[in-house]
């Protein structure tokens, strides 16, 4: 057995490691589930928000909040025409549609917005659409009656007149059997109807209505100012976080790994330039020049990511590299190595870097969480990518739109939970392949 | 005597090392000449120039050391003046390999040891893996080594078998010359032993030179064809085995031989007193005028190499003049 697979399979030992590592596996899986769910394109066109999202409440809890404390908040409610059956008449030249949208409500709490999507197809002239509203008791309330064009929202919610016909926001006053401008208006719960009738003047003409009956909870994350569901973001932000930690911390480590061996095995001026660059490197603060690259640039994530490999090659770690290299330069297999014809490059990279990478792979696990944060860290700045839904993406968002402050705290603990069980799923993994591969720490 | 030219050709070789005390000496004015299928052993204590002479011929020199001066023919090319990435393809490996002293440290000890034997036919002949690993399990055969240890770590290896996998490493390009540097004086008796028949053997059927480095005159002697005794830099006598552990022509040479136990001998072996001068500053004469029982005026100059008998010369004034001593 190579002594990587025994190092591995001295992991189960640490309870620590199984941990972090089921960790980084819900991770994994998380990102590969996000991944062939939702493709790339489309992830960013749904986190740009707008139609895909119309039937989505604002700012919406997650279902669990409500269900923690108790409450019975409603859910959404969606109901089309194409649910139920719609009856046709006919009289001369025209023909009468008429379809019941039942609203089943048992809820506590009163809706967010009550619209109605409205869609047809007819040559020239409009069909006329007149809305009825049912309560259980079986009171008809008329609401709108309008032509209709082909694909229109009726924002039932926002209907001034019917306001102050009901003397209650209508989402408020369609569903109470209170009088009118009471103080506290209670829920009526039961089976409401929307009784949609139309008028085609046209044979072929059709149309589709979709009611929707926004509620005040939404799904295990909540939505967001825009309607748009937490879920996508998070579950997309576990890709992105994953390949920035990783691509970053490779990249890094290997060329600075790679350029501390070729200073060690070279010597002279080759040494004296990296570990002067090194110097100088050292001293430069890196979320500054980030912060310039994304403000006079561009803050595309892979910029980003490669701004933080060339800054990262020449940093402390080939300091720390070359001490534990030159003392390998000398060992007598590299001479060997150079007396059986082995070239520069074959030494570097077959016999001195091989040499310490076991020593180096918990620093590296360890580095991964590193760079997740500071790509959040970038996003909540501002600096994030526009267009890639990230965790950090959403904690500016809740940032921006006062989510503490206004109560949303589920926007900005999703994000931040998962931010936390990266870093704590990569450091316990981190921490135990130290005890195994570093052979100070190596217990005996 | 011999026809055709000579596998190796050294002459007035000369190699320095600076270090923080001055340049130092390793190697002065060494001149040899190997010929195909014959071992050469350059004898000599610790600190005499045979190693320093070995990293010359490979090119493998430390990084305080100038560059060496004088001649090195292979067939008759020099190689000394090749650039170093012809000598890396041209030479090493693919006319002259090196089995190192402490060949325990050797191996990398985090590759598996099939691997490392399979690595310069990787590089000097592009070698497949496989025609690589079938290659290294037949030189693994010849030097005596299960081949299912072709698959382990050089630390699962006994110092014996080590010895024998860095000497596989050696045959496995099938060189000319391959360099052994002190390659038995780590291991016990018995394993030498065993490790001296399977060099024996090879030298016989493979026709392979060797230049056998070793402070060891038992083991020299077993292996030799030709002798070149080292002292502080310099071959103070060069002479085929037979003529130099019968009848050592050099001071040096004689106290050595008389240093060396032997079964069915009644006075015990003895030493030579005093010690080597530094390499920093030699003297100006012979360099072992000073520990020498037969020194005279003349010794104060330095002797060149004076022939004494067929392909064998001395150090020594007293085989200049035919009534020196014998």
């Amino acid at each position: 057995m190579t002594p990587w697979l025994q190092g591995l399979a001295r992991l189960r030992q640490y309870p620590s490691a199984l941990a972090g590592l089921g960790i980084i596996a819900l991770l994994v899986a998380m990102a590969v589930y996000a991944v062939t769910a939702i493709p790339y394109s489309e992830a960013r066109e749904l986190w740009r928000g707008g139609e895909a999202w119309q039937d989505l409440p604002t700012n919406a809890s997650p279902v669990w909040t409500d269900r923690l404390l108790g409450g019975n908040a409603p859910r959404t409610i969606r109901v089309a025409t194409d649910d139920v059956v719609m009856e046709q008449e006919r009289y001369e030249g025209v023909r009468l549609q008429r379809a019941v949208l039942p609203v089943d409500f048992p809820y506590g709490g009163f809706p967010q917005e009550i619209n109605l999507f409205v869609e047809s197809q007819f040559d020239e002239r409009q069909p006329f659409v007149r809305l009825t509203w049912r309560t259980p008791d079986g009171e008809s309330i008329p609401l709108d009656a309008r032509r209709v064009g082909e694909s229109e929202r009726i924002s039932i919610s926002q209907d001034r007149q019917l306001e102050s016909r009901l003397g209650f926001t209508p989402q408020v006053g369609l569903f109470t059997d209170a009088e009118p401008g009471a103080d506290d208006p209670q829920v009526r719960q039961g089976t409401y109807e929307l009784v949609i009738e139309a008028i085609q003047f046209e044979e072929t003409a059709t149309l589709d209505a979709n009611l929707v009956v926004y509620g005040q909870v939404h799904g295990l994350f909540g939505t967001d100012h825009k309607r748009r569901d937490l879920t996508v973001a998070l579950l997309w932000g576990t890709p992105v976080a994953l390949a920035f930690g990783l691509l970053a911390a490779v990249g890094t480590t290997l060329t600075t790994l790679i350029i501390a061996a070729t200073g060690v095995w070279f010597g002279g001026w080759v040494d004296a330039v990296i570990q002067r660059l090194t110097e100088i490197n050292i001293i430069l603060p890196l979320l500054p020049i980030l912060v310039m690259v994304g403000t006079l640039y561009s803050t595309s994530i892979w910029l980003m990511l490669g701004v933080v490999v060339v800054l990262g090659i020449f940093s402390a770690g080939i300091k720390m590299y070359r001490s534990m290299l030159l003392p390998i330069r000398e060992a007598p297999y590299i001479e060997a190595a150079r007396a059986y014809g082995a070239g520069n490059a074959r030494i570097i990279l077959r016999y001195l870097v091989p040499r310490i990478l076991p020593v180096l792979i918990p620093t590296f696990v360890t580095l991964i969480p590193t760079y997740v944060f500071l790509e959040a860290s970038l996003a909540v700045l501002g600096l994030g990518d526009p267009v890639l839904p990230t965790w950090g993406k959403i904690l500016n968002d809740a940032q921006a739109q006062s989510a503490l402050y206004h109560g949303f705290y589920y926007w900005v603990l999703a994000p931040a939970a998962l931010l936390m069980l990266t870093g704590l799923g990569f450091a316990m993994l981190g921490f135990a392949l130290d005890r195994i591969f570093n052979p100070r720490l190596r217990n005996v | 005597m011999m026809a055709a030219a000579p596998l190796l050709e050294i002459e007035d070789l000369g190699l320095s090392y600076a270090t923080e005390q001055g340049t130092l000496r390793a190697v002065d004015g060494v001149d040899l000449r190997l010929h195909r299928n014959e071992a050469l052993a350059v004898l000599g204590e610790s600190g005499c120039g045979k190693s320093s002479l070995a990293k010359t011929l490979l090119r493998t020199l430390p990084r305080n050391a100038y560059p060496p001066t004088g001649q090195l023919r292979l067939d008759g090319r020099d190689v000394l003046g090749l650039p170093e990435e012809r000598f890396r393809r041209e030479v090493r490996w693919v006319r002259i390999a090196l089995v190192m002293q402490a060949a325990m440290n050797a191996l990398n000890p985090v590759v598996r040891v099939g691997e490392q034997v399979a690595e310069p036919l990787r590089i000097h002949h592009r070698a497949s893996r496989r025609q690589a690993r079938q290659r290294a399990a037949e030189a693994f055969e010849e030097v005596g080594i299960p081949t299912d240890f072709l698959r382990r770590y050089p630390h699962e290896l006994s110092g014996g078998m080590r010895q024998r996998a860095v000497l596989a490493m050696a045959l496995v390009t099938e060189p000319d010359l391959v360099l052994l540097d002190e390659p038995t004086s780590a291991l016990d008796v018995l394993t030498q032993a065993s490790i001296m028949n399977v060099l024996k053997r090879i030298k016989h059927e493979r026709g392979v030179s060797f230049v056998f480095i070793t402070h060891d005159v038992a083991t020299a002697s077993e292996l030799a064809d030709r002798v070149a005794l080292m002292y502080a830099g310099q071959v103070v006598e060069a002479a085929s085995a037979r003529a130099f552990f019968s009848e050592p022509a050099h001071p040096y040479s004689r106290l050595l031989m008389a240093s060396v136990p032997r079964l069915y001998q009644e006075q015990p072996p003895s030493s030579i007193p005093g010690r080597p001068p530094s390499l920093l500053d030699p003297p100006a004469g012979c360099r072992f005028a000073e520990r020498c029982p037969w020194a005279f005026e003349r010794c104060s100059e330095p002797p060149p190499m004076i022939p004494c008998g067929e392909r064998r010369q001395a150090r020594c004034w007293l085989h200049h003049s035919p009534g020196g001593a014998r």
